[in-house]
């Protein structure tokens, strides 16, 4: 039991971030709850929507995936900081289109991969660049930079498209291993997967992720580099993107300044379905994972379904709100059933949703 | 002096306990019109409950408040500054985008035709109350920018705009300078004057005696004695407050100081401090006083790195410290335990095993990775050398006793096995038995040879621990003191630049 | 009571001196940049400059200004509304729609039913927001989408064109009073509403207060929930009314009417000097920064520069202004906390 007399002299008193519970415990609620129900619609898809549960939609399907998933592996730990990166698909459409003009001044596809993501990293490094050398938000630093990387992008190469790609690396990249119904992509997929989990759950860096999300200042006075950690890790966000705006670019034989339009969404919907909160400090890979696959799944049956693709945005963006509307509701919820004074019994601050975000302007 | 029978606000057998932890209980004292009333007592004593309830933040437990001999009935701040009741808070909050007058008549502005406000009036009428108060501060001007004083004179404007009867000033002078000491001081008898009750918390004997009419004691969240002001000496005030002899407190134990570890030189920071020079030995503990806002957090998160440095050195065992690299400071051997717990010692809402080893966590890990059992087997290892009392490792830090969460926070930086130790009010807001504790602890430290340096507004603590007493005083060094030297006068007297008054 | 003076008046002065001239800056600063555009321009072309070239220039503000407006009531308390772009889509549509079946209803009626349908978007957004704590971002982010979705599935391919359209109404679109385009001066006149509504109404003055320091304003007894659902209804109902405008002046509405819109407006609305922390800017401001962007996105086909450079031109313009906005601001924060502190 805090007793509240830590302080000499009183400050006014300051309304907590919504009340979230224990977080071992409400985590594990809603990653498996967001499991479950990963399993259930893609049981349910696979028995009532027709085609969905073939070989050859599974293959699809995992295309369709993979750069959300990708993505969402940076943006999860940028999120867990206490950050946020809306610029992922315009980054990708740029290094796309760099990657297209790359090609078509002749440079061969081995030097171009490397260097497009290397175009990315840059990317990212103007947003870290923002956010934590000017300290400017990253809701409104990474809005800018939506709109200029996709401008940029269609400054490259405007209307068109660069569609010459060797068939070589674009089989590759639509195909299967072997004359297995998985595509090839599936190995690097969960290579990054498995990297990005390891590094979340299971190294010192992870840990300096959390603590940084929770309570920035305590993480600092605890010897944490804050600061260069949210660069590096906007850096590695832009990366990552430059290595979907090739993966995009080879599995359509297409490069465009148009090239994921309007991902940021799905991206950052799966990553709040996921469980990640976007307060920051919380919030897990596996999850994660399943709110990708969730979401994927569910347009992908959609479309099945003869749904449109606006029907699929409007449940796109319907389930973004519900994500972080749902553990506010279950959040107040509970607040007012357990009244009864537990070992968390503190000095009652002010409950309730925080006004309009906090200096941050999230 | 005016002075009516009846109180304006009377506290009556009050008591709120939070959880298991009474913080306040059955405290009982008047607050008169035309009088200022000083409230005193240690950190812990109870005196911030006191205030939050007057505020409207808190309901009280028991007791009730009075005010004109009706009880106070309030949900929510608002309903407190409605009772005429206003809270002066050491730290203002204003609104820094707004106008000063707009501050002061938030909500409340005069309006002309069509709901519009009247401009022209809101200013006039905020002029107004600052040539009552009798100071001069632009009203137009944006409150962004404004000093700490100057923005209390803003937060007192408001309170006389809504006509407060009752005006709490709490620890208002801890940033204030001498001048704007007595500026103050000015308006606070001009509001007596006008038949206001003031309650005026702090912990400066001088301005206490030279302001107030009245003194109310309070010790261990009980009320002690509340007397005019004439009757008592601060020796007996101080007294009170302690309530107990110096002697029963375990004394540091000798120890004989080796080598200087901690070399400060003319360290400096515009704003905060400036040409702070002194040394550390092994075994030494350097206790840092001084009143709330002299520069001692500040100086030693300069020290530790968190803080930048305009000019100065830092030398642990006979090499430098980069500045404003908290890491580098680390590296030498400096561990900091801060002043503010919950924000800056610990993060609530991770578990107790992920605080305790979150410095510790890069060297934890084998080829990178944090695997198997290593974390929870320190995490056990250290909570268990503080004996700390917790449910499991896995529950949030705040689920613990004030006590035991300050042990997680020694036993993080403990487990650095630093040369110098800081630490920045060490046993603010825990219980008497865990302070013996860490008083212990600390002592067995500079037994073992590590340099300590304490920051600590308990002069008891103070007093009791210290092999020497660095006085601070508006961010310089105003007096060093040996343990010979050291008594509550003389750091009272040092502190505060003046003679205290008998 | 004796007069005591504070510490001598020349610091604060000079504080206020900084500040303002800054904020006069801002206004004098993007004045000078249209001037300079404007003048660049015209030198190209003069026809730029002349009474068609104004009036379109006019014309085409007159929707961004609108538009900006209404997200400034938000943007100052702090928060954001992505979703204006699409809630004029939905409202231009539906409006068109309407009025291709009633046309009796003319503008008036119009008018009523453009600020209806985007007052139940910004009361959608106001909901989710103020009640269900939702930060601004992730709400507004979600309804940019749903509201575009609903877009499309009402219009289901199908679009609205001229000639389905009340003459009446169309000629609304083009009218001019004094030569200035009646839908400039409607701007106008809600930019004029609601410059007194934020500079002389307590309510207005609120939302300052809440943007600026939400917990003392909840402190100190303002109504914020209220407040904040006034002001997402009035962005909604404003991109709603642009939505009339939108289709009057066009005629010809289809499902993507107004996408990508929103970034326009929220860059328009820091280049105005609105602050992203909140609790600061003028509706006139954002007013001056839609004007500038309408000029730049214009000007850009005159001056021979790739019409696909106007996006990355907007998000340049974005970073640009909240970027100089910081510098000033921590620049102006540290010289008044040296200056203000009592250690020598």
């Amino acid at each position: 039991m805090s007793a509240d007399t830590s302080t000499a002299a009183t400050a006014p008193p300051v309304p907590a971030r919504p009340q979230q519970a224990p977080s071992w415990r409400r985590f594990a609620t809603w990653d498996t709850a967001v499991v479950l129900v990963t399993v259930g619609v893609v049981l349910i898809a696979a028995l009532g929507v027709d085609n969905f549960g073939t070989g050859r939609n599974f293959g699809f399907l995992v295309l369709e995936l993979a750069p959300v998933l990708v993505l969402a592996l940076p943006l999860t730990l940028i999120i867990i900081t206490g950050e946020i990166d809306l610029s992922v698909a315009s980054t990708v459409g740029l290094t796309s289109a760099a990657m297209g003009v790359m090609w078509n001044a002749g440079l061969p596809l081995e030097t171009i991969v490397p260097l497009t993501v290397l175009v990315g990293a840059v990317l990212g490094a103007v947003n870290g660049f923002f956010v934590t050398t000017l300290g400017l938000p990253s809701l409104a630093v990474t809005i800018g930079t939506l709109a200029l990387y996709r401008g940029l992008a269609f400054v490259l190469l405007g209307d068109g498209a660069v569609a010459d790609w060797p068939r070589a690396f674009t089989d590759w990249a639509i195909g299967d291993l072997g004359r297995t119904p998985v595509p090839n992509v599936v190995l690097p997929i969960l290579v990054l997967v498995a990297v990005f989990a390891v590094v979340l759950h299971a190294t010192p860096v992870g840990r300096a992720v959390y603590a940084t999300g929770a309570n920035e200042t305590a993480a600092s006075f605890s010897g944490i580099a804050t600061l260069r950690l949210k660069f590096w890790l906007f850096v590695t966000s832009g990366a990552v993107a430059g290595l979907v705006g090739v993966f995009w670019t080879l599995r359509f034989s297409s490069a465009r300044g148009d090239n994921a339009s309007g991902l940021e969404l799905t991206v950052v919907a799966a990553v709040l379905l996921g469980g990640v909160s976007i307060f920051g400090g919380k919030g897990a890979l596996p999850g994660v994972v399943a709110g990708v696959v969730l979401l994927t799944s569910l347009q992908n049956a959609l479309r099945l379904a003869s749904v449109s693709a606006e029907a699929l945005t409007v449940v796109t963006g319907f389930l973004l709100i519900v994500s972080v509307l749902l553990p506010n509701v279950l959040a107040s919820a509970r607040q007012r059933i357990g009244r009864r004074s537990g070992p968390t019994a503190r000095p009652p601050t002010t409950p309730g949703p925080p006004a309009a975000g906090e200096r941050k302007s999230r | 002096m005016v002075r009516s029978d009846q109180p304006v606000l009377a506290v009556e057998g009050v008591g709120k306990s939070f959880g298991a932890v009474k913080a306040v209980e059955d405290v009982s004292f008047p607050l008169y019109g035309g009088e200022v009333h000083a409230l005193v007592g240690e950190n812990g004593a109870g005196k911030s409950t006191i205030v939050k309830m007057l505020a409207g933040v808190h309901r009280p437990d028991s007791g009730r408040i009075l005010v004109d001999g009706q009880p106070l009935e309030v949900d929510q701040p608002r309903d407190a500054l409605a009772a005429g009741i206003a809270v002066i808070y050491q730290e203002p909050t204003l609104f820094p985008d707004l106008s000063v007058a707009e501050n002061i008549f938030l909500g409340r502005q005069p309006l002309r035709w069509a709901r519009r406000i009247n401009t022209r009036a809101l200013h006039a009428q905020a002029a107004e109350l600052f040539t009552r108060l009798g100071v001069r501060i632009d009203v137009e001007r944006p409150a962004s920018g404004l000093s700490i004083a100057d923005q209390q004179l803003v937060e007192i404007a408001k309170a006389l705009s809504a006509e407060a009867r009752v005006i709490v000033m709490d620890e208002p002078t801890a940033a204030l300078s001498g001048h704007e000491v007595e500026r103050l001081f000015a308006v606070a008898r001009s509001l007596r004057a006008d038949g206001a009750a003031l309650l005026f918390i702090s912990h400066r004997f001088g301005e206490i005696t030279a302001l107030c009419q009245r003194v109310t004691v309070m010790r261990d969240g009980r009320h002690v004695s509340t007397d005019p002001i004439e009757d008592l000496t601060v020796e007996e005030m101080v007294r009170r407050m302690v309530g107990r002899d110096l002697g029963d407190l375990r004394p540091k134990q000798d120890v004989t100081p080796g080598k200087v570890v901690l070399s400060v030189r003319g360290l400096t920071r515009a704003g905060a401090f400036a040409g702070v020079s002194f040394d550390v030995r092994a075994g030494e503990i350097v206790a840092l006083a001084g009143l709330v806002g002299a520069g001692r957090s500040e100086v030693v998160r300069a020290v530790f790195g968190i803080d930048g440095r305009d000019s100065g050195e830092v030398t642990v065992n006979g090499r430098a410290v980069p500045a404003h690299k908290p890491r580098a400071a680390m590296a030498a051997g400096v561990a900091l335990v801060p002043e503010d717990r919950r924000q800056q010692g610990l993060v609530m809402d991770l578990s107790i095993q992920r605080n305790t080893t979150l410095v510790r966590r890069g060297s934890l890990s084998r080829f990178g990775l944090l695997l198997g059992g290593a974390e929870r087997r320190f995490a056990q290892d250290w909570t268990a050398r503080l004996q700390t009392k917790y449910g499991s490792l896995d529950n949030p830090v705040n689920t613990l006793s004030g006590g035991n969460q300050q042990k997680v926070v020694l036993a993080k930086w403990l487990s650095t096995e630093p040369t110098v130790l800081i630490v920045d009010e060490p046993t603010r807001g825990i219980d008497i038995g865990t302070k013996a504790e860490v008083h212990r602890l600390l002592s067995n430290l500079a037994a073992d040879g590590v340099a300590i340096v304490m920051v600590s507004s308990e002069l008891p603590e103070v007093i009791g621990m210290a092999d020497r007493v660095l006085v601070m005083r508006e961010g310089r060094v105003a007096a060093e003191l040996t343990r010979a030297e050291v008594d509550e006068r003389s750091i009272m007297r040092a502190a505060t630049g003046g003679d205290v008054a008998a | 009571m004796s007069a005591v003076d504070t510490a001598p008046a020349p610091e604060g002065v000079q504080d206020r001196d900084l500040l303002g001239t800054v904020l006069r800056f801002r206004a004098v600063g993007i004045v000078l940049a249209l001037l300079v555009l404007v003048a660049v321009t015209t030198a190209v072309n003069p026809r730029f400059l002349g009474a068609q070239g104004v009036r379109d220039l006019l014309l085409g503000a007159s929707v961004t200004v609108l538009l900006a407006v209404g997200l400034t009531l938000v943007v100052i308390t702090r928060g954001i509304d992505l979703s204006v772009g699409s809630t004029l889509g939905l409202s231009a549509f539906v409006t068109g729609s309407v009025l291709e079946a009633a046309p009796a209803l003319g503008v008036p009626g119009g008018m009523v039913v453009g600020l209806l349908v985007g007052a139940a978007c910004g009361g959608v957004n106001a909901l989710v927001i103020a009640v269900g704590g939702v930060p601004p971002l992730v709400a507004t982010l979600g309804t940019l989408y749903v509201f575009r979705g609903i877009v499309y599935f009402v219009a289901g391919g199908s679009r609205i064109s001229a000639s389905d359209l009340p003459s009446g109404f169309l000629a609304f679109g083009t009218a001019r009073l004094l030569g200035v385009p009646i839908l400039f001066l409607v701007a106008l006149v809600v930019l004029a509403v609601a410059a007194v509504h934020l500079g002389q109404n307590r309510s207005g003055r609120d939302l300052y207060a809440i943007g600026s320091n939400p917990e003392a304003a909840r402190l100190a007894g303002v109504a914020t929930t209220r407040r904040l659902v006034g002001a997402y209804v009035a962005c909604g109902a404003l991109a709603g009314l642009g939505g009339v405008l939108y289709a009057a002046r066009f005629g010809t509405v289809d499902a993507s009417a107004g996408s990508g819109l929103e970034l326009q407006v929220v860059a328009a609305v820091v280049v105005g000097g609105v602050a992203i922390f909140g609790g600061s800017g003028s509706v006139v401001g954002a007013a001056l920064g839609a004007l500038l962007l309408t000029v730049i996105g214009y000007s850009l086909p005159v001056l021979g520069i790739d019409q696909f450079w106007s996006q990355a031109i907007v998000g340049a313009l974005i970073l640009a202004a909240i970027g100089l906005d910081r510098v000033v601001s921590l620049r102006a924060a540290s010289s008044s906390r040296a200056k203000a502190s009592h250690v020598r």
